[in-house]
């Protein structure tokens, strides 16, 4: 029954709208963060009712909001230079600590030729189309995560690669949270991607254990005409955060676009990307890996949107869920009547470990042209016995053939990182994950 | 090049309406006064002279129904319904209750010849034909609107120990079976319209198999809506005891008409031990005109429960007709190492919408289900797959596989496909796959280059299509399924 019921506010409603209410800020951003506050008050945090957010029932996950964190201070950046997610991997790194753009942990000189790098606030003053673009991409639709962080704007980075420019040093972008007490951290970034350029766009979330902080990140892209993207992104937030983020993508004719993101932190986590194809015969694959154990919940929701004629697309999602882990996966090809020619593929494959894991997939096609190729599928299990005793009866220890089992199975998508330093990175990373089984 | 006759008369027969069945019977009819409140749910109540707990269970759901809300989930769109606005009983008169055929309405027996629907007994081997139709032996229950006219074989299926009678006859004759099982797979409660299915059900059918009995011969229920602004709630009981076996089928057909009409039913299906339900249906109500005036709104609620170990029930549905459709054949797989299956058809042309699917739920210890699904929208239809599966904690190697596969003729049409897939045991394995394509531009110059017409062309592609849920009907009805597609499809190509 979709009845609806006017809920009441919960703790942690009345709290953002309280605390981000009293942000201070000027033009054009205030316009659009009161715009953001009314509808947060409006509509409030979504729960099971929602259908996007079915098994991730923030209302209950999120009782509170932990208070807006402060500038860092010294020993927040000493803390901070330690962090060492996705570090040697010969990229620019762009760091935010605690939500904060720090110069000094950041590289922003001898930039490469067409590649501009600019804090929010500077970019505005420049760039009179980015509030449109920091609206979103679809302002009409609610949700509640955009809403929020668009409330809460304050610092973040564009990154501008004009038209051409071959930039091929990875741009790293760095959220780091410090510090013993919970906090709010928010954090916008927004890639713009002109002509035929090309770029590798890094993201990393770390965290301490112990804390219950909250983070809410923003990643926009915008990929013009045969321009090409790679993005690689790995959450490794501390144990106890709630990590909610979002990829806002919308790719152009022709344009290549590579995606990739490795998910092992948090206790909650909420991963939303809406995609867009906004122009012709433009190609994607969004692909990524979760690893969990203990009692963590990570939702994975995507909406792929093809909206013209000629788009390729192949999602790719690998799950490995221990103990009592609870993963989600959702995800929507939409191929509107105009978008003939559409081939899309999507795949999300769980593997529990756990007795008590639990995965929830929920694969949608919604289609309305018919001169298409779309398919999608979904499976969950354990790990093969036969294969088990294929390799004990050769003397690997159980433990070890096991691994290497659960290896294949999240290599296969870490695989579609072109990159070999990032990859290897990224495999050291899940490899990690895998050697702290118990 | 001119012509043929054979195109013309093709062509003249999906003009507007290929539907063949929208004729309407010209009989006296009683009916319940227009409208729904607790008198009504009395009213019917009184004349099927149910038993004092009857009324008051109808009363409860009644109650129960005022508080809720129309469900609007689903991917359909149509106007409100006015419930008030509504019969919600009419029968045949009648006199004095008819004891055989000989004393049924000569206009309905002919209704029912019309549409091929054998009422007499006919003693005729499986296999032999008549007219060109071949008859095996069906026992079927018909009814008409609001009741049960005539329910054939009942003599020899009692012989076997079956009880296969109407419900409104079960509720008087055996309240104990009805008592138990009524309402215990779709509880009153279960939604909007099973609750007002429980308050105002009319008529339907109920069968008991006993244990260890295997059903002598396929029992079928037809049903038909011919008042006008009338709506069908019927309420079927299957219950298969201990390792007895039963196949039952279900056709529906309403007239023509411009209005929509309601048809809320509710199914239940109880398998215990070892027991096995097979249960098919092709649906072909009205689905309205070219221009989507009219036609069957079908929200319906069929469940079935294996409650026993070892037990399994079979779904299998031919989706052709009504305007909207909203139905999700169901298994609670209960008992350890029960089986549950789902196949279906659901073709759109038109203006119909369609949204059903299934639900397998996986509570016992090594139960399996296994979904395959074909959806063809054509026109301006939209066809959507909505499936859950979902095993529970103690739902230890729990098996599904599901295949849900669209496809689309023209492009003013959808299709959707939503399942929700929810593991909460590891040692679940489930597998899905769905696809969504249009007919080849190669499969079809392949076979009119081998002299088929366009639309052969597209009815044997999409019979290919379709073969993996065919071949789980009844023969009969695999037969009637096959041309039942053919028409559905008729004018959807070029």
């Amino acid at each position: 029954m979709n009845a609806e019921v006017k809920m009441m506010r919960t703790a942690a409603e009345t709290q953002y709208s309280d605390a981000l209410a009293a942000l201070p800020g000027a033009e054009p951003v205030r316009a659009l963060r009161e715009k953001a506050l009314r509808l947060f008050a409006e509509k409030g945090l979504p729960h099971r009712r929602v259908e996007e957010w079915k098994y991730t029932d923030l209302r209950v996950l999120l009782r509170e909001m932990a208070p807006l964190a402060g500038k860092p201070d010294a020993a927040a950046l000493a803390e901070a230079k330690k962090c060492d997610v996705l570090a040697n991997v010969g990229a620019r790194e762009i760091t935010f600590v605690n939500g904060a753009f720090v110069a000094g942990l950041s590289n922003l000189k001898g930039l490469e030729k067409g590649l501009t790098i600019s804090t929010l606030g500077d970019a505005l003053k420049n760039d009179a189309t980015l509030p449109q673009l920091l609206a979103g991409l679809n302002p009409g639709k609610y949700d509640a995560v955009f809403a929020l962080n668009t409330a809460a704007l304050n610092d973040g980075v564009v990154i501008d690669v004009a038209a051409g420019a071959q930039v091929t040093k990875p741009i790293h972008i760095r959220h780091i949270v410090t510090g013993t007490k919970p906090v709010s951290v928010f954090g916008r970034a927004v890639v713009k991607v002109g002509k035929k350029a090309q770029a590798t766009i890094l993201q990393s979330h770390a965290g301490p254990d112990a804390v219950a902080y909250q983070t809410n990140t923003i990643l926009q892209l915008s990929v013009a005409d045969d321009a090409e993207l790679d993005v690689v992104r790995v959450q490794a937030e501390g144990d106890k955060a709630i990590h909610l983020s979002m990829m806002i993508g919308a790719i152009g004719t022709d344009s290549r676009f590579k995606s990739f993101a490795l998910t092992t932190g948090a206790a909650v986590s909420r991963h939303t990307v809406p995609f867009a194809y906004s122009g012709r015969n433009a190609r994607a694959l969004i692909s990524g890996a979760t690893l969990l154990r203990g009692k963590q919940h990570a939702d994975m929701t995507l909406e792929v949107d093809h909206a013209l004629p000629g788009g390729e697309s192949r999602e790719l999602f690998k799950t490995v869920l221990d103990d009592e882990s609870r993963g989600v996966f959702q995800g929507l090809i939409v191929v509107r009547p105009d978008a003939q020619k559409t081939d899309g593929r999507m795949m999300s494959a769980a593997l529990l470990l756990g007795e008590n894991a639990e995965m929830d997939n929920k694969p949608e096609l919604e289609i309305f042209a018919d001169d298409v190729q779309c398919a999608h599928g979904a499976t969950t299990g354990a790990l093969d016995d036969d294969l088990l005793f294929y390799l004990r009866a050769r003397g690997i220890p159980k433990k070890d053939a096991e691994s290497l089992l659960i290896q294949s199975f999240f290599g296969e998508a870490i695989e579609n990182i072109e990159n070999e330093k990032i990859r290897d990175a990224v495999m050291k990373r899940a490899g990690h994950w895998l050697a702290a089984r118990g | 090049m001119p012509a043929v006759q054979e195109t013309v008369e093709r062509v003249k027969s999906i003009d507007v309406d290929q539907y063949k069945y929208g004729f309407e019977t010209k009989i006296e009819v009683e009916k319940a006064p227009k409208g729904l409140d607790e008198s009504t749910v009395r009213f019917i109540s009184a004349k099927k002279n149910e038993p004092e707990w009857m009324l008051e269970w109808r009363l409860e759901a009644f109650r129960r129904w005022k508080t809720m809300q129309e469900p609007e989930w689903a991917r359909v769109h149509y106007q409100k319904i006015d419930y008030q606005d509504l019969y919600y009983y009419a029968a045949p008169k009648k006199q004095a209750g008819p004891k055989s055929l000989d004393e049924l309405d000569p206009e309905i027996l002919e209704t029912y010849k019309k549409l091929g629907i054998p009422l007499q007994e006919q003693e005729i081997l499986a296999g032999v034909a008549e007219e060109n139709r071949v008859y095996s032996k069906v026992a079927v229950d018909a009814v008409f609107d609001s009741v049960s006219v005539v329910t054939t074989f009942k003599e020899e299926l009692k012989k076997a120990g079956v009880l296969f009678m109407s419900i409104s006859e079960a509720i008087r004759e055996h309240p104990d079976l009805v008592k138990k099982y009524l309402g215990s797979v779709v509880p009153v409660t279960d939604n909007f319209f099973a609750t007002l299915n429980s308050a105002v059900f009319s008529d339907g059918s109920f069968v008991y198999v006993p244990k260890g009995v295997r059903c002598p011969m396929e029992l079928s229920t037809y049903f038909r809506i011919n008042e006008k602004q009338t709506g069908q709630f019927e309420r079927t009981l299957i219950i298969a005891d201990e390792g007895a076996y039963v196949s039952y089928l279900e056709g529906c057909t309403a007239p023509s008409r411009d209005e929509n009409q309601l048809h809320a039913a509710v199914v239940e299906l109880v398998a215990l031990d070892n027991a096995e339900i097979k249960y098919s249906t092709v649906q072909n109500w009205y689905p309205g005109d070219s221009e989507g005036k009219g036609g069957v709104y079908n929200f319906v609620t069929k469940r079935g429960d294996c409650r026993g170990n070892g037990s399994k029930i079979s779904w299998t549905q031919v989706e052709t007709g009504s305007a909207i459709t909203w139905k999700y054949p169901s298994c609670i797989l209960r008992g350890d190492n029960s089986q549950g299956e789902f196949y279906s058809i659901a073709i759109s042309n038109g203006h119909q919408q369609v949204d059903s699917g299934t639900k397998m739920i996986h509570l016992g210890k090594n139960t399996s289900s296994r979904i395959i699904s074909k959806g063809i929208a054509a026109g301006i239809s939209q066809n959507t797959y909505r499936g859950q599966v979902s095993a529970h904690r103690k739902a230890s190697n729990a098996r599904n596989f599901t295949n849900c596969d669209s496809l689309l003729i023209g492009d003013k049409c959808g299709a959707h496909t939503t399942p929700y897939i929810e593991a909460k045991n590891s040692s679940a394995v489930f597998e899905h796959e769905a696809t969504t394509s249009k007919i080849s531009d190669d499969m079809l110059f392949y076979c009119r280059q081998r002299g088929l017409s366009a639309e052969e062309a597209v009815a044997l592609v999409v019979n290919g299509f379709v073969k993996d849920v065919l071949q789980h009907l009844p023969m009969e009805f695999a037969v009637e399924a096959q041309k039942l597609i053919a028409i559905s499809l008729e004018g959807s190509v070029g």
